[in-house]
C-alpha cells in the first residue's frame, strides 16, 4: 500500500502481504511502531484501499461500495486500543451495544440482542449495565463493554489493534481470558496487533512478525516465538526478560523510513548475519533480492532470509 | 552512607474533594550503585514518592516524613541548596518525557542548560559537553543541532537520559522512562541505563507497571498498591515467586515466553486499582484478593520481615502467617 508524501515521493508502508485469518483462529501481528501493522489492519476493514493485491473474506475478494463494505463490517469488527475513545461518554452502555444494530437497521428483538452480547462480553446481568455510564465502570469493564458493541452484530472475525495497551496491567488478563472464551465458545476468528510478544504468547495460535511493510517470519506461535529463525525476530525475542534466548541481541538504530526502503532485503541494514558476516554465502542474495513470506497451511513456519530460511520438505 | 533513605514518608493531597492519601508510610532505602524497581500501577503512588524525591509537587500537596539524600534531608533543605540539589544531586526522567523539551529550542542547549546553570564553565564547554552525552546515549553529534519535533520518541526519550546525566548525579529516577517505547529501544534506553549505573556507581530508582522488566534490571523490587510498599525484596525472586497475593497478580500479567503454564492462561484480576480517595477499609487490596481470609477486612497489615532466607517482606496477613498468596489452576492454593 503506497501513500503519497507531501513533497513528492512515496512511502510503501505495506509491501507484499500475505496473511490468513482461519475461522475460530487467533492470529497476532506484531511488530514495532512504523512497521505498516495499523496500516494493514485498516486495509483488511476497508479503510483504505490497498494499492495492488486484495483482501478476501471468505473466500470473495472486497468490494468497496458503501453497500458492500457495510455488509462485510458485520462480519469484521473493529477493537481499538483506548476504551475510553470509543464510549461516548453521554450515551448508556445500551446505546452504545445497540448502536451497531441500529446503524445495519436491525429493528427486531433489539434489547435481546443487547443483553446477549453484553452477557457474552461477561457484563452480567446485562440489565444492571443497560443504563450505566461509560464513567461508572472500570477500565475493564469499558473494554468488556467495547466488545459487546462489536459481538452484537454477530461477527465471525474481530480484529483488535493493541486491545489491553491501554489497561492497568493486573487488568489485561481478564481481557485476554475473554478473547479466548469467545473463540472456544463462538468460533470467533481474532486478528490481534501488538507489539507485544508477550500477549501473543498469551493468546494467539499464529503469529506474523512485520518489518517495514512486510510479514518477515510467520506460524505458530510456540514454534515462531522459541524458536525464532529471522534474524529480527530472533532479536525482538532475545531482549525480553527471561527470554527463552540465551543471549540479548540489542539491535542499534531504529525502523527505517517507510519512504526509503533500503535495496534488497529490508532488514539488511540492521542485520547482525549480515554484518557479522555469518551471511557471507548468502550475501549476494541480501544485497539483491527481498524474499516474501507466502501464505500456507496453518501449521506450517515461515521465514523471508535468505540465511535461515527452511526448506520446504513434503512431511517435515 | 546510604545514598537515598525514605522514612515514613505521607503525601497527602488536598482538593476539592478533602484530603486524599497518595503515598502512606513508606519506608525504602537505596545504596550508591545499586537499582531499585518499584512496581505499580495507576494510583499506587509510586510517582508521586518519585516527585516527592526532588520537592517536585504541587503546593496541595501536605508531605511529611524525611528523604535523606546523602543525609540531607529533601524535605527541609532551604530553597537555594534544593536548587543546587536538582540536576547535581539527583534527577529524574519522567514517562513521556519526550513531551517535556522546548520545541523551539535545539537540543544542544537543552542539555547544555542544566550545566549552565549549575557549574561555573563557559557556554562554549558546555555545548561540548552537551555532544559528549549525546554520544553517551548513543545519538550522533549532529543531532545538537535539531528540534525536538526532528527525532523520533526513542530519540528524545534519550535526549531525557541525557539531561539527567548532564551534572554527573548520585541518583538518577526513571518514572516509566521506557513505557512508551517499542521492545528494541526500550532494549537500547535500558542497557544504556544500566551501563552507566554501573560505570558511574550512580544509584538508581526505576518506576514501571512491569514487573518482568524490573526483575531483569534491578537488584530490589518495591510493590506499591494504594499508596504503600506492600512486598519488598530481591527484584528476580519477587518476580518469580510473589509474596503478595497483588504481586502475584501483577506478575501473571507479563507472561514468560517459552512457559507453558502461561500459555492460554491469561492471569489478571477483576476490578480496578482503588481510588485513594476512597480507601477500602482493612487491607485496601482485600476487595481483589483471591486469598483474603477473615482478619483481612479488620486492619490494614504492615509490612513486615518474613521469616526465611532471602530478605523477603510483605504487608500481607496471610503471608505472614506462612500462607499462600495464590489460587492455581485447580481452584486450590499453592
Amino acid at each position: 500500500m503506497d501513500f503519497g508524501l507531501p513533497g513528492g515521493g512515496t512511502a510503501r508502508a505495506v509491501d507484499g502481504v500475505d496473511l490468513d485469518v482461519a475461522p475460530g483462529e487467533i492470529v497476532a501481528l506484531a511488530g514495532e511502531s512504523g512497521c505498516g501493522k495499523t496500516t494493514l489492519a485498516r486495509a483488511l476493514l476497508g479503510l483504505e484501499r490497498a494499492t495492488r493485491g486484495s483482501v478476501s473474506f471468505e473466500g470473495a475478494p472486497l468490494r468497496y461500495s458503501t453497500r458492500a463494505l457495510k455488509a462485510y463490517r458485520r462480519s469484521v469488527q473493529l477493537i481499538l486500543q483506548d476504551p475510553t475513545g470509543a464510549l461516548n461518554p453521554r450515551h448508556t452502555i445500551y446505546d452504545a451495544v445497540a448502536e451497531g444494530l441500529r446503524i445495519h437497521g436491525i429493528a427486531d428483538g433489539e434489547t435481546e440482542r443487547v443483553a446477549a452480547a453484553l452477557s457474552r462480553a461477561g457484563l452480567r446481568p446485562p440489565e444492571k449495565f443497560f443504563l450505566s455510564y461509560p464513567h461508572e465502570l472500570s477500565g475493564g469493564q469499558r473494554q468488556r463493554a467495547v466488545i459487546a458493541g462489536a459481538l452484537v452484530l454477530e461477527p465471525s472475525v474481530i480484529v483488535a489493534d493493541e486491545p489491553v495497551a491501554s489497561l492497568d496491567a493486573s487488568v489485561r488478563g481478564e481481557i485476554l481470558a475473554l478473547l479466548l472464551r469467545l473463540r472456544d465458545e463462538m468460533d470467533l476468528g481474532a486478528l490481534v496487533i501488538t507489539h507485544d510478544l508477550g500477549l501473543a504468547w498469551s493468546i494467539a495460535d499464529r503469529i506474523a512478525i512485520m518489518y517495514l511493510g512486510r510479514i518477515v517470519e510467520q506460524g505458530p506461535v510456540e514454534r515462531v516465538l522459541t524458536e525464532p529463525r529471522h534474524p529480527y525476530t530472533r532479536a525482538l525475542v532475545s531482549v525480553l526478560p527471561d527470554s527463552p534466548l540465551p543471549e540479548p541481541v540489542v539491535l542499534a538504530g531504529e525502523l527505517p523510513d517507510a519512504a526509503r526502503i533500503p535495496s534488497g532485503c529490508r532488514f539488511r541494514p540492521r542485520c547482525p548475519e549480515y554484518a557479522s558476516g555469518r551471511a557471507a554465502a548468502v550475501a549476494e542474495a541480501c544485497e539483491s533480492e527481498d524474499l516474501a513470506v507466502a501464505s500456507a497451511e496453518a501449521s506450517s513456519h515461515q521465514v523471508a532470509c535468505h540465511l535461515h530460511r527452511i526448506e520446504r520438505r513434503a512431511a517435515a | 552512607m546510604t545514598l537515598l533513605q525514605i522514612r515514613d514518608l505521607d503525601v497527602t493531597y488536598r482538593g476539592p474533594r478533602g484530603a486524599v492519601p497518595a503515598v502512606r508510610g513508606v519506608d525504602l532505602t537505596l545504596e550508591a550503585g545499586r537499582t531499585l524497581g518499584i512496581a505499580g500501577e495507576s494510583g499506587c503512588g509510586k510517582s508521586t514518592l518519585a516527585m516527592a524525591v526532588l520537592r517536585l509537587l504541587p503546593a496541595n500537596a501536605v508531605v511529611t516524613g524525611e528523604i535523606l539524600l546523602d543525609g540531607e534531608d529533601v524535605l527541609t533543605m532551604g530553597w537555594g541548596r534544593l536548587r543546587a540539589v536538582r540536576w547535581v544531586g539527583a534527577s529524574i526522567v519522567f514517562q513521556g518525557a519526550m513531551h517535556s523539551l522546548n520545541a523551539v529550542q535545539r537540543i544542544g542547549p537543552q542539555i547544555a542548560e542544566p550545566i549552565l546553570v549549575h557549574e561555573k564553565v563557559t557556554k562554549a564547554a558546555a555545548n561540548r559537553r552537551a555532544v559528549e552525552l549525546l554520544e553517551m546515549v548513543g545519538l550522533p553529534a549532529s543531532r545538537a543541532r535539531r528540534y525536538p519535533h526532528e527525532l523520533s520518541g526513542g530519540q528524545r526519550q534519550r535526549v531525557m537520559i541525557a539531561m539527567a546525566l548532564a551534572c554527573d548525579p548520585d541518583l538518577i529516577v526513571a518514572d516509566e522512562a521506557t513505557t512508551a517505547l517499542d521492545v528494541m529501544v526500550q532494549a537500547q534506553v535500558l542497557e544504556l541505563i544500566t551501563g552507566l549505573v554501573a560505570e558511574r556507581g550512580v544509584g538508581l530508582v526505576m518506576i514501571s507497571h512491569d514487573l518482568s522488566v524490573l526483575s531483569a534490571t534491578c537488584d530490589r523490587t518495591a510493590v506499591m498498591y494504594a499508596g504503600r510498599v506492600v512486598e519488598l525484596g530481591p527484584a528476580r525472586e519477587l518476580f518469580a515467586r510473589a509474596r503478595h497475593p497483588y504481586s502475584a497478580a501483577l506478575g501473571s500479567a507479563f507472561p514468560v515466553i517459552g512457559d507453558a503454564a502461561s500459555r492460554r492462561r491469561p492471569g489478571g484480576l477483576a476490578g480496578d486499582p482503588p481510588d485513594p480517595a476512597a480507601l477500602p477499609p482493612g487491607c485496601s487490596f482485600r476487595p481483589r484478593c483471591p486469598v483474603a481470609a477473615q482478619g483481612c477486612a479488620a486492619a490494614e497489615p504492615e509490612l513486615l520481615a518474613l521469616p526465611g532466607p532471602g530478605e523477603r517482606h510483605s504487608a500481607c496477613f496471610v503471608a505472614q502467617a506462612g500462607g499462600p498468596v495464590v489460587v492455581d489452576a485447580q481452584g486450590s492454593r499453592s
